[in-house]
């Protein structure tokens, strides 16, 4: 029991991570498709920040610090070009962040091969290759629960994006830039600078997000899988949750509770007496997806604009 | 000269291929209502856009109580005390009222939007102005000209851009007409007739009332029974068992109040929904779940209610909305690949024909024209196709007076070409005027036969709420 619960708050913390960075890109009127590559682009970077701080010796306070905030760094230069296609290029949204989607894998593949010099793309942060700072640090016990900081980090992100939507400027703006970007200029926002701002903050949860589903679960990781669809999950559970920060949470669980049962059902006595395939989990998360979508899109409200390119001179 | 509060002197703005706004001279008296007049695309919003900041112009100055300003954006038109309240759509929907009120101008407590001091005020500003705003309700746009005298008479200048002229006579002082980009000049309004306005405006006469002469019917062309159409939005049924004919060569009006089933039933004539009950024949034809495509070369040709959703694709360029029910014809394909240079042709002669006016002809985007000549590009295409029957649905909608009148033009010439024409319109200046026989609708249900030539609009009105009606089939 106390295993499910763990990994459920983890897979949890991560799809609420990369939707919220979805909700605000989309909210501000830009699809973000884009989410699976920037989960492997930041959950690249957050590995290599690890291996980068272990032989430096860093204390393992700071080394979370400064990892995650590599990946969050690194998530949010990968979606400028998101941004930069999408806003100023007014390019297609779908189109843009599928390339950004096969380019993320492809180049994190090159790169985790370079770093080990060899043909293997699969790069170790474990307790026994790193002796000052591995994926165990980053994973605390409460009684008999197994927590990650993700989780904190995931329930800090939840809280603020609700006051940033709701109680500031900021939100405000953002939001009316994702419905209705005419309205917006016409009373003086800056739509483009309002979109960009709304990508490169997905850019950084979704970074953010990649490591939180690589590095606290495993000690090393295969980067030719990417992120397994963890991307694409995120933005089914910013759809179910209606682009809001509370309906994004719970979503979350909802999914996560599926998505953990893959890893454990072997050690659940009446599933493992069920003698299923391991397959049928995995894929179970996916089936949940489309049948929780395909019976509430028809009540889906998303963000009036979104998708469209704004282009002031247009009626 | 410290008379006027904004003037804007001799603004020339230039987008490709078109002079918006051509030397345009706009002066604002203080306290006075100022109406901006022209057809659709002649320049009005462009006007208003550069007096917002929205646009800079490339010649001509502003002036704000005689000083020479310049306005960026419009936080300084806004800073300069110069508000605008925007053509329909500029408000976000699933906004509440307050946040679409403060949105651009937050109140701020801190990092917090203050909310609470916002609506207070917005409170203020409504009892002052005897407005019931519901801040947290979401937004419905209302009364707008009880507001305006409400300002005019605190001593504000309001400036009031429209083609209705019945609006203008109502509430304006003095109006400024534009005409194809072109300052037409200014007339004051009470010395005015709507006659001589709508001359500036369009540049020639216009007949406000048309004029037609005797209808000869002939055969059936269409003929609907005990048609039953089920509501989307409730359980009754949209129309009830509604029956009426339609002859050659004349033209029946489906009058009444928006929403009472006029949508559905054309729906189910066309094609567009399927009713529950009930026959449409047409031409003799059983055609009540025919394909819309059978219906159409049956000889049915439909100017829709909504143009932007049913008339057009938006997106494609003109020539192939022309072609959109007939790309299929001998003429314009061979082997599936659609021939081209004959669309080009057929698009370029309808254009010429009917008068469609457009950026770049054929190849213009249907979006980028101005409703009016979407309009002009459907009834061309709709009545080229040589049909028997014509239903037009609200044909001159949100048009300008010189579009109504080449459109009712076109309709009445169909039928004396001995077409049949059901057309349902919601302006009864349009029915008693166009109508060879009106019908009247209410809930579903057709109260009443009317004559134009014996009948009023109070009379028909009465139909039309329901206060009164005739037996069936009487």
């Amino acid at each position: 029991m106390w295993l499910l619960l763990k990994y459920t708050l983890l897979y949890a913390s991560v799809l609420a991570l990369v939707a919220l960075g979805g909700m605000f890109s989309e909210r501000s009127g830009i699809i973000n498709i884009a989410l699976e590559g920037i989960m492997v682009i930041g959950g690249l970077m957050g590995v290599v920040m690890i291996n980068i701080l272990n032989a430096a010796g860093v204390p393992v306070a700071l080394g979370i610090i400064l990892t995650i905030l590599a990946a969050g760094l690194a998530g949010m230069v990968y979606s400028s070009l998101l941004a930069f296609s999408a806003v100023n290029l007014k390019a297609d949204q779908t189109i843009g962040g599928t390339a950004l989607n096969l380019l993320a894998t492809a180049l994190a593949v090159v790169i985790a091969k370079r770093i080990n010099g060899s043909d293997s793309p699969k790069i170790s942060y474990n307790s026994t290759t790193n002796k000052a700072l591995c994926n165990l640090d980053f994973t605390f016990q409460i009684g008999k629960l197994t927590l990650n900081w993700f989780i904190v980090v995931a329930v800090v992100a939840l809280i603020a994006a609700w006051f940033v939507l709701y109680r500031t400027r900021f939100g405000m703006r953002l939001m009316s830039c994702g419905e209705h970007p005419q309205a917006a200029d016409s009373v003086g926002i800056n739509v483009y600078k309002m979109r960009w701002c709304g990508v490169l903050i997905s850019g950084v949860l979704g970074g953010i997000g990649g490591m939180a589903y690589i590095v606290p679960a495993v000690g090393d990781w295969n980067f030719e899988i990417g992120v397994a669809g963890m991307g694409f999950l995120a933005l089914a559970v910013m759809i179910f949750g209606q682009w809001k920060p509370t309906g994004i949470a719970l979503a979350a669980l909802f999914f996560a509770v599926f998505r953990a049962m893959a890893n454990i059902f072997d050690s659940i006595a009446f599933l493992n007496a069920m003698n299923w395939p391991k397959e049928i989990y995995n894929m179970m998360p996916f089936i949940a997806s489309m049948v929780v979508l395909a019976f509430t899109s028809r009540k889906s409200r998303a963000p009036k604009a979104e998708g469209v390119p704004y282009d002031k001179g247009s009626r | 000269m410290a008379d006027y509060v904004i003037e804007m002197l001799n603004i020339t703005k230039e987008f490709p291929g078109i002079k918006a706004n051509d030397d345009v001279t706009l002066q604002l008296k203080r306290g006075e209502i100022h109406a901006l007049l022209g057809e659709n695309g002649a320049g009005k919003s462009t006007l208003m856009s550069v007096l917002f900041g929205l646009y800079q112009p490339e010649k001509g100055i502003i002036k704000k109580d005689g000083k020479e300003v310049h306005i960026n954006t419009p936080n300084d038109a806004t800073a300069l005390r110069i508000g605008m309240v925007h053509q329909h759509f500029k408000l976000v929907e699933c906004f509440t009222v307050l946040d679409n009120i403060i949105l651009g101008a937050e109140p701020m407590k801190g990092a917090v939007v203050d909310r609470a001091s916002a609506r207070k005020r917005v409170l203020e500003l409504s009892d002052r102005y005897g407005l019931k705003v519901d801040p947290d309700a979401l937004v419905e746009i209302d009364e707008l000209m009880e507001i305006m005298r409400g300002f005019k008479a605190e001593g504000k200048s309001i400036l009031f851009i429209t083609h209705k002229l019945a609006e203008i006579k109502a509430v304006a002082d003095r109006c400024s007409v534009l005409r194809k980009g072109k300052y037409m000049g200014t007339v004051e309004v009470a010395d005015t007739s709507v006659e001589e306005m709508s001359r500036l405006m369009v540049g020639r006469d216009v007949e406000l009332v048309s004029t037609k002469g005797e209808s000869t019917p002939g055969d059936v062309i269409l003929k609907v029974e005990n048609l039953t159409v089920a509501s989307k939005t409730s359980k009754k049924d949209a129309v009830k068992a509604a029956s009426l004919q339609v002859r050659a060569g004349e033209i029946v009006c489906l009058a009444g109040i928006e929403g009472n089933g006029q949508t559905e039933f054309v729906h189910a004539v066309t094609g567009l929904e399927k009713p529950s009950a009930g026959t449409v024949t047409l031409l003799g034809k059983d055609i009540t779940h025919a394909p819309i495509r059978q219906r159409s070369k049956l000889g049915m040709s439909h100017i829709p209610e909504d143009r932007h959703k049913h008339g057009l694709v938006l997106d494609y360029p003109l020539e192939y909305n022309m072609v959109l029910q007939r790309y299929w014809e001998k003429g314009f394909q061979a082997a599936g690949f659609l021939k081209g240079k004959a669309i080009r042709s057929y698009s370029d002669r309808l254009i010429e024909q009917y008068d469609v006016r457009s950026g770049q002809g054929s190849v213009t985007v249907a979006r980028s024209m101005s409703g009016g000549n979407q309009q002009k590009a459907i009834v061309a295409r709709e009545i080229d196709k040589d049909p028997q029957l014509l239903i037009a649905v609200q044909p001159t909608r949100g048009l300008d007076v010189g579009a109504i009148e080449y459109i009712h033009k076109q309709i009445i010439a169909q039928r004396d070409a001995g077409k049949a024409v059901l057309l349902v319109s919601l302006e009864l200046d349009e029915v008693m005027n166009l109508s060879d026989r009106i019908l009247v609708m209410y809930e579903g249900e057709i109260v009443g036969e009317f004559d134009p030539k014996t009948t009023d609009t109070q009379t028909l009105g009465l139909y039309m709420a329901g206060a009164k009606r005739m037996d069936k089939e009487g």
